[in-house]
């Protein structure tokens, strides 16, 4: 693999410097680097960050390759700046023997856009009732560290506990979609103000931070560490506070569209916005990014949740829960974080990479920018101004919220271990 | 007026008077020998429902026969929500066969939302019901009603419901009676109450234009309609009150309790009524329930809707229009 020079760009947003790329490797940063036999990327003005990764997503394959495959799903990553991406149990068949973990796996590599890393379900069939072979998935060739029903909730609190208590033996976490079933049956959207006008289903705030604070609990009182997936609620960032400051093992994440969207959206009646955990309000919006700018939320994740045309082109109550992020979750981030001031672009590579990387465990990704790191870097152009347009979209699925909508910045560069995967805004 | 009605709310004081007024001249033709005027003669109106309302159905049928439109029935229960794309396919196929207005009733709220804008297709949407949303032309008839008892026939034309006070009885998180008719009487002028238990109440009421109270002896004497909505027994069930006697003790509309309200106050009812749990026999049987009077009224309303949405300007019946306002 040849030489690659990166010139002038502003490493995690400082001054700018010159970073070498020699196979799969970071060579040198410095600056005024010789670009002698390397292939030479004006980076003036951009940022450059280490490779994104992200801990939620959604791939489909197996089983939903309508809404998205393996392949297309890690070029959709790869568009989005992502050198790795932790992929979600809900397949068909369920993700929870070491057979059907290692097939998306080894696709992730052949592909070669962007490392996957398969997500366990912690229990069979994500039913809740059994715990998933988790020792198996681990010992795989896939080597799962994160094990997750995401989609349902471990609601029963013993199977939580032991699949907490289990995954300390190699390590392992367990990533919770925190969501108390009882409270929301037939659950449609954020339960206050809108919902009460709208007549929909109301998914309150206490069904997630009730079972979070429970599950606090229970990774205090065995000692292990637990995740929690995409947090939604100002409640929900009071109580991982709490449980931090008690020195409890706890990391969260929260979505870029809860960082921007609210429930005043489900006005339109239009299922693009459907969601779970769903849009909240205005004020959790405002918590979300002061706990991510204040580390209680420890990353972002795009919970990427491709689907088909015909699962949203409906009225709300038949559609499918979920939006596409890949592509757009930088900007997002950028728009409500950075040109906020809430939080520096080193800030972002610590939320999008460098964190997310630890908590999943993702040898590689999420390293320093300097030389002898593995070469997974992402440039990004955060001058950029566009609206996003779907059609131009390398996931299979085109549910995204944002068709239209003005975002800054924009991902020209993504190399996984030196190779280039995004070029200029393409595909390679 | 819109070119839809989905949302009582998306009326104007001004569009609902004008309903109101264009139905007691569409009443009027329910007294004649020959119940029929030819004001949508070669107009296609589908009525389209995904949730079995027969009442509902057939008030809207009587409306649109009277109006000389052309009337199809389209019955597709529990086919939408299960597989979704049927909605939009139903939709499309109807427009094909060139229908001017579709009549929808779907048990997933903002269904009928979605098709009047989601350029499915081109026809007018009236709102029959939807979920736990929407029921306007429901609320229209009721205020309609109101008006005419509490304000009076002929009197009543031009006039809104300014001061009155209308109390709202029961099951308020699943109705979008309730919803509707708050909606439409605000804007109407009238002070409403909600009264129900806590558990029936939806959270984030406190932001609609009406006030709540779980007493319903203390809301009584200063009610002008006191207006019940049916309390469907499976909600038993699901823990939303205790026992149907407790219920009823509390929330029901019984002869005493009757006899607290004004001389002048009338009983409503959406109907079916449930007899003996929201209101007794005697209650629903009295001279002041108007529940009777809300069916018979129901089509007046729906041939005023249709009337205004697809028949343009022309007067709506042969005699000229009643111009105070």
């Amino acid at each position: 693999m040849s030489k690659i020079l990166i010139r002038g760009a502003k490493v995690l947003g400082g001054e700018p410097q010159d970073v070498l790329i020699d196979g799969e490797t970071i060579a040198e940063v410095g600056t005024a680097l010789s670009d002698e036999g390397a292939q030479v990327v004006e980076a003036a003005g951009k940022v450059l960050l280490p490779g994104l990764v992200d801990l939620h997503t959604h791939l489909r394959e197996p089983g939903r390759e309508d809404s998205e495959t393996v392949l297309t799903g890690t070029r959709a990553a790869a568009s989005g700046g992502f050198t790795a991406v932790f992929a979600m149990a809900n397949t068909f068949p369920v993700a929870d023997t070491a057979g059907v973990v290692e097939q998306v796996y080894r696709l992730g590599q052949e592909h070669g856009y962007c490392d996957v890393q398969p997500i366990g379900a912690v229990t069979v069939g994500l039913e809740g009732r059994k715990l998933a072979e988790l020792g198996a998935m681990h010992e795989s060739a896939a080597g799962v560290t994160v094990f997750s029903d995401d989609g349902k909730c471990v609601d029963d609190a013993v199977i939580m506990r032991r699949a907490l208590e289990y995954v300390k033996a190699f390590g392992g976490v367990v990533a919770q979609h925190a969501q108390e079933p009882r409270l929301t049956e037939g659950a449609q959207m954020n339960e206050g103000v809108v919902s009460a006008e709208l007549g929909l289903g109301g998914w309150p705030a206490v069904a997630e931070e009730s079972i979070i604070a429970r599950d606090v609990l229970l990774a205090e009182h065995v000692g292990s560490r637990v995740h929690i997936c995409h947090l939604s609620t100002a409640g929900s960032v009071e109580i991982v506070r709490w449980a931090k400051s008690r020195g409890i093992d706890v990391t969260a994440e929260v979505t870029p569209h809860h960082l921007l969207l609210t429930d005043e959206m489900v006005r339109t009646y239009n299922p693009v916005y459907k969601v779970n955990p769903p849009l909240r309000t205005e004020r959790d919006v405002m918590a979300l990014r002061e706990a991510l700018a204040d580390g209680t939320i420890d990353i972002v994740a795009t919970d990427h949740a491709p689907h088909p045309h015909e699962d949203k082109d409906c009225e709300w109550a038949a559609a499918a829960m979920g939006m596409v992020g890949l592509e757009t979750a930088l900007s997002v981030v950028q728009a409500t974080m950075v040109d906020t001031g809430l939080l520096t672009w080193a800030g972002v590579a610590e939320r999008m990479s460098v964190k997310p990387a630890q908590i999943g465990q993702a040898g590689g990704h999420g390293r320093p920018v300097s030389a002898g790191e593995p070469a997974n870097l992402t440039l990004v152009d955060t001058e950029y101004r566009g609206s996003v347009d779907p059609a131009g979209f390398a996931s299979r699925s085109r549910n995204t919220p944002y068709e239209g909508r003005e975002l800054p910045g924009r991902v020209t560069h993504t190399w996984l271990r030196g190779k280039a995967t995004l070029v200029d805004g393409k595909l390679t | 007026m819109q070119r839809h009605l989905i949302s009582a709310a998306d009326l104007t004081r001004d569009d609902a008077v004008l309903i109101l007024d264009t139905a007691e001249e569409m009443a009027r033709v329910a007294d004649r020998p020959i119940k029929k005027l030819p004001t949508l003669r070669g107009r296609t109106v589908v009525n389209l429902f995904f949730e079995d309302s027969t009442r509902t159905r057939i008030s809207f049928e009587a409306a649109e026969k009277r109006l000389s439109a052309d009337v199809i029935n389209f019955t597709a229960k529990g086919s939408s929500v299960s597989k979704g794309e049927s909605l939009k396919d139903t939709a499309q196929t109807l427009e094909a066969m060139g229908v001017d207005a579709v009549v929808i009733r779907h048990g997933a709220s903002g269904a009928p939302y979605r098709l009047a804008n989601s350029g499915w297709i081109d026809a007018a949407v009236i709102n029959a019901g939807d979920g736990t949303h929407q029921h306007p032309t429901q609320a229209l008839l009721d205020a309609f009603t109101m008006r005419r008892r509490l304000v009076g026939r002929d009197a009543g034309l031009g006039q809104d419901l300014d001061g009155r006070r209308i109390t709202i009885v029961g099951d308020v998180l699943h109705s979008r009676v309730a919803r509707s008719n708050v909606d439409l009487l605000h804007t109407l002028g009238a002070e409403v109450t909600l009264v129900a238990p806590p558990t029936l109440v939806p959270v984030g009421v406190e932001t609609w234009p009406c006030e709540v109270s779980y007493d319903l002896d203390s809301t009584l004497p200063k009610s002008d309609a006191v207006m019940m909505l049916r309390v469907q027994r499976e909600r038993m069930n699901a823990a939303f009150f205790p026992t149907e006697r407790e219920y009823s003790r509390r929330y029901g509309l019984d002869g005493e309790r009757m006899a607290k309200m004004p001389e002048h106050a009338i009983v409503m009812h959406p109907g079916p009524m449930v007899r003996g749990m929201e209101i007794t026999a005697e209650v629903a049987d009295s001279e002041r329930c108007t529940a009777i009077e809300q069916v018979a009224n129901g089509v007046s309303i729906r041939m005023a809707v249709l009337y205004l949405l697809l028949g343009g300007n022309e007067p709506a019946a042969s005699h000229t229009r009643t111009e105070e306002k």
